[in-house]
């Protein structure tokens, strides 16, 4: 073409840049997590848990979208998320820090989870149908496999393309190729169950077959956010301003916008059919979250979630705009959390919204210490997996 | 040949995508207006190299989309509360949550026949006979040869000269085009 691109970046980010970060993530994180132990000991317990489960979910499920969408891009054989690939890959990396910060959730469980409760199930002809599934030990069998199933395959996927760094090898790029497909598979399946487990199950009596596929789009839309934000912040100039291109931006914008409209499409399909079939046993969930202050966050998440990211996003030229994609971005990550707040909270403040601070620094602890870990990646390893056989092409798409 | 037709102008070949690229940002760059890309399928970066500017196509499709919009509402609206207000498994006459699936595929309908019918309007589609029809060797350029051809029409267009300047570029197979 033209001029042919090359990769001119420095591999590495300047170390001044990472450190800044990296202390800035880390104080947040300490803060917020220091504030809500200390909520812990002063004896809300109650609302600590359910805080935690919020912020863990958000944060959860945004690792698993950049699992996915790590994997996504080898299945795809794609060429224009080569600059991209490696941001996902630090993003998923993390799962097995949320490993470690689902021990809360473990030890909250029979505060979070009714089913838990042996007496209850006794007397619920419901639960105990349920309970072959329901119960302590399956439960906790499965958040484990979750957990392994997504360290191994961020473990491979994130080893492989390090490695390729180091010695450029395309073989390496057939080898993440072969196992995507069945990765995608695992993430699929556990993403689903793992759904079901911590966040359905709060409300053991209601279920909705579509409440897999709508965490897998939250976690989709919150991880876009996120890596929007990130393309912003490694393009910069003296940074990869070379390798993550307009183009690129505009790309990480466009999945943006796209999975924002999948996730409305999801969430209004499982809003409709239990709408329209009217059956209490499955209207009780919306019941709820339609009265005593909950219907406004419920028009929040319709507003902010969909209708305003919907015609903010869907011009080229805002998404190629620094500062509308920052601010979009930025709102949808909230809007994220604001969508499991109002699926998990409800099961907790049954009469109505009751706002408290714990669920403020619960998400700033456990995001800021999340960020923190991801920073460290970018000092160890190369930001952009510049030795990846695709990424000078991908340099070349400017979705002109 | 006993008519005497006027020129249309000039048509060269190319030999691949990247050859048409640094063609036509070569010709742009000579201050050409008036001059047309041609291959087998899209290339990226081809709008900047021929200085194209954003099309108007997505406007059509919008202007499309709103109006499925408001038919798919109101007319349910209308049919439900005016014409045959009949109450159906206990649903209220109208409301938005049973409303939105028509009115979310009409707006998708509308705004597919926006794209479709809007490029073609765009684009003088359909177009029975194009000049270029005449030149025998065009006819591969639905399957792997690449042209670039430049208008008479155009202000700095001049025989000699832009066949040179083609020529230079790496064009093959010059030939003038008759109207």
């Amino acid at each position: 073409m033209g001029h042919h691109k090359e990769f001119i970046d420095k591999p590495m980010l300047d170390a001044a840049v990472t450190g800044r970060a990296f202390k800035l993530a880390a104080v947040i994180g300490g803060v917020g997590l220091a504030a809500t132990a200390a909520g812990l000991a002063m004896g809300e317990k109650e609302q600590f848990f359910f805080s935690w489960l919020v912020a863990f979910m958000v944060f959860t499920t945004i690792s698993v979208g950049a699992l996915f969408y790590t994997i996504i891009h080898h299945v795809a054989r794609a060429t224009y998320s080569a600059g991209l690939r490696r941001t996902a890959e630090n993003v998923a990396a993390n799962l097995p820090i949320m490993a470690v910060l689902f021990i809360p959730v473990i030890l909250g469980m029979h505060t979070l989870y009714h089913w838990t409760h042996a007496e209850a199930v006794a007397e619920d002809p419901i639960l105990q149908w349920k309970s072959g599934y329901l119960n302590d030990t399956f439960f906790l069998i499965r958040a484990a496999a979750y957990f392994a199933v997504w360290t191994a395959l961020i473990w491979f996927f994130r080893r492989t393309s390090v490695a390729q760094d180091a010695s450029g090898d395309v073989a390496l790029t057939f080898k993440m190729r072969k196992y995507a497909p069945i990765g995608v598979l695992a993430v699929a399946l556990s993403i689903t169950f793992a759904g079901f487990d911590w966040a359905m199950s709060l409300d053991p009596h209601w279920f909705s077959t579509m409440f897999g596929v709508w965490t897998f789009a939250g976690s989709l839309v919150g991880f876009y956010a996120v890596q929007a934000l990130m393309v912003l912040w490694l393009s910069k100039p003296g940074r990869y301003e070379n390798t993550l291109t307009v183009g690129v931006r505009h790309d990480a914008g466009k999945l943006l916008f796209a999975f924002t409209i999948f996730w409305a499409y999801i969430s209004f399909s499982q809003y409709y059919l239990i709408w329209y079939a009217n059956i209490p046993e499955e209207t009780a969930f919306f019941q709820h979250r339609l009265q005593g202050g909950w219907e406004n966050v419920g028009r929040l998440v319709i507003i902010g979630h969909f209708l305003l990211p919907f015609w903010v996003l869907m011009s080229r030229h805002m998404k190629r705009n620094r500062t509308v994609l920052a601010l979009g971005a930025g709102w949808m990550i909230v809007m994220h959390f604001v969508d499991l707040y109002y699926v998990i909270m409800p099961n907790f403040h049954t009469h109505g919204p009751h706002y408290h601070w714990m669920d403020l620094t619960a998400l700033l602890g456990i995001g800021g210490l999340w960020l923190a870990f991801i920073i460290r990646r970018y000092q160890k390893a190369a930001g952009v997996a510049y030795r990846d056989p695709q990424l000078i092409a991908s340099m070349e798409y400017d979705n002109a | 040949m006993a008519d005497r037709r006027r020129n249309w102008g000039l048509l060269a070949e190319f030999q691949n995508p990247a050859r048409l690229l640094e063609a036509a940002q070569a010709v742009r760059e000579r201050g050409y207006t008036k001059f047309e890309t041609w291959s087998p399928f899209p290339i990226h970066g081809m709008d900047d190299a021929m200085g194209l500017k954003g099309s108007r196509l997505g406007w059509i499709v919008l202007a499309g989309g709103l109006t499925g919009l408001t038919t798919g509402l109101t007319l349910q609206w209308w049919a439900g509360t005016m014409a045959y207000p009949l109450v159906i498994g206990g649903k209220p006459l109208f409301a938005w949550e049973f409303a939105l699936p028509v009115t979310f595929e009409l707006s998708v309908l509308l705004s597919a026949f926006g794209a479709v019918f809007g490029m073609f309007a765009l684009n003088r589609m359909p177009k029975p006979f194009h000049p270029l029809d005449r030149v025998k060797r065009f006819k591969k350029v639905t399957d792997d040869a690449f042209f670039l051809s430049i208008e008479a029409g155009d202000p700095k267009f001049d025989l000699e000269e832009s066949r040179k300047l083609l020529e230079s570029l790496g064009g093959t197979g010059i030939v003038v085009v008759e109207e």
